[in-house]
């Protein structure tokens, strides 16, 4: 949160840089350099299946976070956000729309979507807000599941490919990965910075205290939509970036296992900094993938389950919460210790 | 005709039985604001259980009992060692309750795996009661929509003509003065949690021998239960009745008359309300 | 977690570097595709034992390569098949992947063959009509049948030998069910019979009464296709509403589960008849042979191998015999496997089967009828076996792709 980030500035690095760069410290760009050469070293396999999987869930998440962490509105509607996003893309291409209509369109109509859901669901709050959003969620699932001429019913879309743009095969696992990563990267920017905004800081005010930011001229409900509407560009885009990565969607992909799954990894990694998200995105795509060599597979969701009903308990920041209580620790040890390298 | 009598029938059972699990929800909700996401996989352990126990000692009714105590008790068990710790702490409730479905869920499929149980209820709930215009009805589904009406006007009496159920509904409306003119709310908490989780336990006996249980029931119960208290308002046993009927009437209507959409249409009911009337029903802002 | 993310990344390319350096003599990968997870678990796992069986009958080796298996899981989710399957192409680097289960799943997995032509893909138990019709693949061959197949030759008993002429459907709305109707409907209505109503009910309906009540009282049979549990839910609720239509069911209805479940409705299942690609009673040896071996082997098994274990073992043999006949020779895009995959004239406890040139099965379906075993149970017995059924239900491929694909409407014979 803001308040968290502010402590951190840097008054000496201060006055040459926009506001929204002086929070980066020089391990942000080891981990960036670090993504930009994973997929160098890594396998296909690591590159597209845990890597980019865990960008574009971690990018879901994201907006997720927006509206849970710095909007106070848990939505178990982004997936289905994301799922009307990557449909409309395959329908799109299926009706041979040029590249950048058929994205333009998927996102923008998804963003609608949201900003709808965003609506009705603005108007009540608390746990009013995850029981509609799951309810609407369910009634995408039907609805897709259901509708034969426009959404395809139980087979949906397969064979759904990235328009050939530049001349350069985005499938491949590394132009795939790199679109992600710089897609993804521009969302997490746009994250922080929008979280230091006035639109952010009101949103924020109104997650702690919306009678008060109401008494102060500030609408209320207008601040939810919109938040709504930006996490639906966001969600919408992840959507676009999923459909391509698993070449096909179905009404399976956006049914309420995937649904429940993007809350679980969002609140794994952390519902307090933009960071958690991916954080928990990384986490659960291992599980998912390796928990067969460990355990049994087939009790699965009962690892998931456990991990995630230990985190929510004892650690209700999920990991970052983990990471900054650790971090506390080693300050304490340092400072007791007197140790000036730091 | 025959159809349009058959299919408000129909309907009417099948928000006889979605009223016994939204009422058990909806009470446990107004009183605490507990957020219970776990309600359906206290059916379908209640059912489980109740099958177990059908099976060993062949009474039905001994099955409809252990529905109910094994998931009164596990409620309790729930608002003692999870609800108790995080009081007013919505999200935190639901996302713990959504963890141990999860794990519950899993559980149950570990144990009694995929497959479908169905209860064999007694002789004279099995087989046709002549009815006039539609020649006969399923007995069994006239049981449940007087099971119902009995559950119903058994919570009404408990909560208006016992002192607990006076203080539960004294709690509902304010529970600072309640616990001020000291009154054990946790003991409180306690009954009306075992109440409520009971109810989804009986649920799930009698919704099983009615259809069937097996693994998924536990995911749409709870959405019905869900959608039913949300069009009803939360927190009010009346809003769970009419809730439940309108939902339970959308499902077979739609089905009757608009098979392939019939599904979505109690979603869009419930997105109506809310846009009129965000509270629900009869519930209070 | 960068850390944690690199040090697995390294221990992969370790893993990997080592395989490379033995290639000559290195194991034939075999992936395993099935549902291990979740509600389906309990056919997934059967299909597992099917490639355990195969691979018993060779001793773990074929054209003297050693095989060996490493399984993944999907949750019977199209999305879930990929990223399974990708996982064992591209992470555990199989040769050959068995799999996937469900039909949704086949379809998807038949799309990523075509991203890695060098892998060499065959069925496990998935039976949709288009995975093998529709853009077909070249690497992916099914030896198992698809869901129209399996009800070849159901509509001419019904119609000739029981004398039904006029049919109510009760079915599921997704393809899978579509396609057995439509197995069903080919010869029913090319033989005058009448489908007067179809009732296709969304997926997750447990409440059938309306359903019910909707059923025309001038039917002579009603043709059921609803799996497993909606089976048992729907025919306790019609017999609770006192109708009492004889039943032909499509191959997933009448399951053990179904026969064995405990409820009423014993004395009305005798009588129903359905058709599919296994019969659990028949009596010819190598068939009992087959279930023989299935209890040996497995102690934690069912009482009898389901279509699933049957069809992943049919697809794994077809495997391993091809392996045998070019002496594990993978070279070459696995062009000579391939070959030879396709020229099988595959043995198999089912009679013999071989594949057409889209790489799928023709092969014999069993058409049973429920009847009393006289000690308060029930079991399917063989009436009729119709031999060497292919995809296009002995129509010329093009006439068949005319009709269209299986879907709500199609076919119909009011």
């Amino acid at each position: 949160m803001a308040s968290i980030t502010d402590k951190t500035e840097d008054k000496k690095a201060a006055p040459v840089l926009p506001v929204w760069l002086r929070g980066v410290r020089w391990y942000h760009a080891v981990v960036a350099v670090l993504l930009v050469i994973y997929p160098l070293i890594a396998t296909g396999f690591w590159t597209v299946q845990i890597g980019a999987q865990s960008l574009i869930l971690g990018l879901i998440g994201l907006s997720l976070m927006l509206l849970a962490g710095y909007g106070g509105m848990v939505s178990l509607s982004q997936l289905t956000v994301a799922g009307l996003a990557g449909y409309l893309v395959a329908i799109f291409g299926n009706a041979e729309w040029p590249a950048w209509l058929m994205l333009v369109g998927a996102v923008s109509l998804a963003t609608v979507a949201a900003v709808l859901i965003g609506w009705i669901s603005a108007r009540t709050s608390g746990i009013y807000t995850i029981m509609i959003t799951l309810a609407i969620s369910v009634a995408f699932y039907y609805l897709v599941l259901q509708n034969d001429p426009i959404f395809n019913s139980f087979n949906g879309f397969s064979g759904v490919r990235p328009p050939e743009v530049f001349g350069v095969d985005w499938r491949a696992p590394l132009p795939f990965f790199y679109l992600t990563l710089g897609v993804v990267g521009l969302c997490y920017l746009f994250v922080l910075y929008l979280s230091r905004t006035p639109f952010g800081l009101a949103l924020q005010a109104v997650r702690d205290n919306p009678r008060r930011m109401a008494s102060l001229g500030f609408n209320v409900t207008a601040h939810r939509v919109a938040a709504h509407g930006v996490a639906g560009v966001l969600a919408g885009i992840g959507g676009v970036l999923l459909v391509w990565q698993n070449g096909q969607i179905s009404p399976g992909s956006v049914g309420i296992g995937p649904v429940i799954d993007i809350l679980i990894l969002t609140v794994l990694g952390g519902l307090a900094h933009p960071v958690g998200p991916f954080i928990g995105a990384v986490i659960f795509i291992l599980m998912e993938n390796f928990a067969i060599d460990l355990i049994d597979r087939e009790r699965f969701n009962t690892v998931i389950g456990a991990v995630f009903l230990v985190i929510v308990l004892f650690s209700p920041d999920g990991v970052l919460g983990l990471w900054g209580k650790l971090k506390s620790w080693l300050a304490r040890q340092s400072a007791r210790n007197r140790v000036d390298q730091w | 005709m025959r159809l349009f009598i058959l299919t408000f029938l129909n309907g009417l059972t099948l928000a006889a039985l979605y009223f016994i699990v939204a009422s058990g929800f909806s009470l446990v909700f107004g009183l605490m604001r507990n957020v219970n996401l776990a309600h359906g996989s206290l059916y379908l352990l209640g059912g489980y259980i109740g099958f177990e126990v059908a099976n060993s000692t062949g009474s039905w009714y001994l099955a409809v009992l252990a529905g109910f105590l094994s998931m009164a008790i596990a409620g309790i068990l729930l608002q003692l060692l999870v609800f108790r710790y995080m009081e007013g702490q919505e999200l935190r409730q639901t996302l713990v309750t959504i963890a141990l479905s999860i794990i519950l869920a899993d559980v149950m499929l570990a144990i009694w795996s995929g497959v479908s149980y169905q209860f064999t209820p007694p002789a004279w709930l099995f087989g046709a009661t002549p009815m006039p215009f539609i020649n006969a009805y399923p007995t069994y589904r006239l049981f449940t929509l007087a099971a119902a009406i009995a559950i119903g006007i058994a919570l009404w009496l408990f909560l208006n003509r016992t002192r607990i159920g006076i203080m539960i509904r004294a709690g509902v409306d304010d529970r600072g003065m309640l616990s001020a003119s000291g009154v054990n709310v946790q003991l409180l908490f306690c009954v009306t949690f075992a109440i409520g989780a009971g109810l989804a336990g009986l649920a799930g006996v009698l919704g099983g021998s009615a259809l069937s249980i097996a693994p998924g029931e536990d995911t749409r119960f709870l959405l019905a239960s869900l959608i039913v208290v949300i069009v009803g308002g939360m927190g009010s046993i009346p809003g769970a009745a009419i809730g439940a009927l309108l939902i339970g009437m959308t499902e077979q209507f739609g089905l009757a008359y608009f098979p392939t959409y019939g599904v979505v249409f109690s979603f869009l009911v419930m997105v109506v309300v809310l846009a009129i009337r965000p509270q629900g029903l009869l519930g209070r802002a | 977690m960068l850390r944690k993310l690199l040090s697995m990344t390294a221990a992969a390319a370790l893993v990997a570097g080592a395989g490379a350096a033995t290639a000559d003599e290195h194991p034939i990968k075999l992936g395993g595709l099935a549902t291990l997870e979740g509600p389906f678990a309990v056919p997934g796992e059967d299909g597992i034992r099917g490639i355990r069986m195969a691979l018993e009958k060779f001793g773990h080796e074929a054209g003297g390569r050693e095989i060996e298996l490493i399984t993944a899981s999907s949750d019977a989710s199209p999305d879930s098949a990929v990223n399974a399957a990708r996982r064992l192409v591209e992470n555990d680097e199989v040769d050959i992947l068995v799999g996937p289960l469900s039909g949704s799943e086949g379809i998807a997995v038949k799309d990523y063959a075509k991203d890695h032509p060098d892998t060499t893909f065959v069925n496990g138990s998935s039976a949709a009509q288009r995975t093998t019709l529709d853009d077909p693949s070249e690497n992916f061959f099914r030896f198992s049948t698809d869901g129209a197949q399996w009800q070849a030759g159901l509509g001419k008993y019904a119609y000739e030998e029981k004398g039904y002429e006029k049919v109510a459907v009760v079915a599921e709305d997704y393809s899978f069910p579509y396609s057995l109707v439509m197995g069903f409907m080919t010869d029913f209505c090319k033989l005058g019979g009448q489908v007067v109503e179809k009732f296709y009910v969304p997926l997750g309906t447990r409440d059938y009464a309306t359903t019910v009540a909707s059923i025309p009282q001038d039917i002579d049979a009603l043709y059921v296709a609803l799996g497993g549990s909606d089976a048992i839910n729907f025919l306790s609720q019609y017999q609770q509403m006192g109708s009492a239509k004889p039943m032909i069911a499509g191959s997933i209805t009448v399951d053990q589960s179904v026969l064995g479940a405990k409820g009423q409705q014993r004395d009305y299942l005798a009588g129903t008849i359905t058709a599919g690609p296994i019969a659990d009673n028949w009596d010819d040896p190598k068939w009992v042979e087959f279930k023989e071996t299935y209890a040996e082997m497995f102690d934690d098994g069912l009482p009898s191998p389901s279509l699933f274990a049957h069809a992943y073992y049919v697809n794994t043999l077809a495997v391993l015999t091809a392996l045998d006949e070019v002496d594990g020779d993978l070279s070459n895009g696995q062009q000579a496997f391939r070959e030879a995959l396709q020229n099988l004239e595959l043995e198999t406890p089912t009679g013999t089967i071989s594949v057409d040139e889209n790489r799928n099965a023709v092969a014999d379906i069993f058409i049973t009828e429920v009847v009393k075993d006289g000690e308060g149970g029930l079991y399917n017995e063989v009436v009729k076996i119709v031999p060497e059924v292919n995809q296009t239900l002995g129509l010329p491929e093009d006439e068949f792709l005319a009709n269209g694909f299986a879907s709500r409407d199609n076919p119909s014979c009011p």
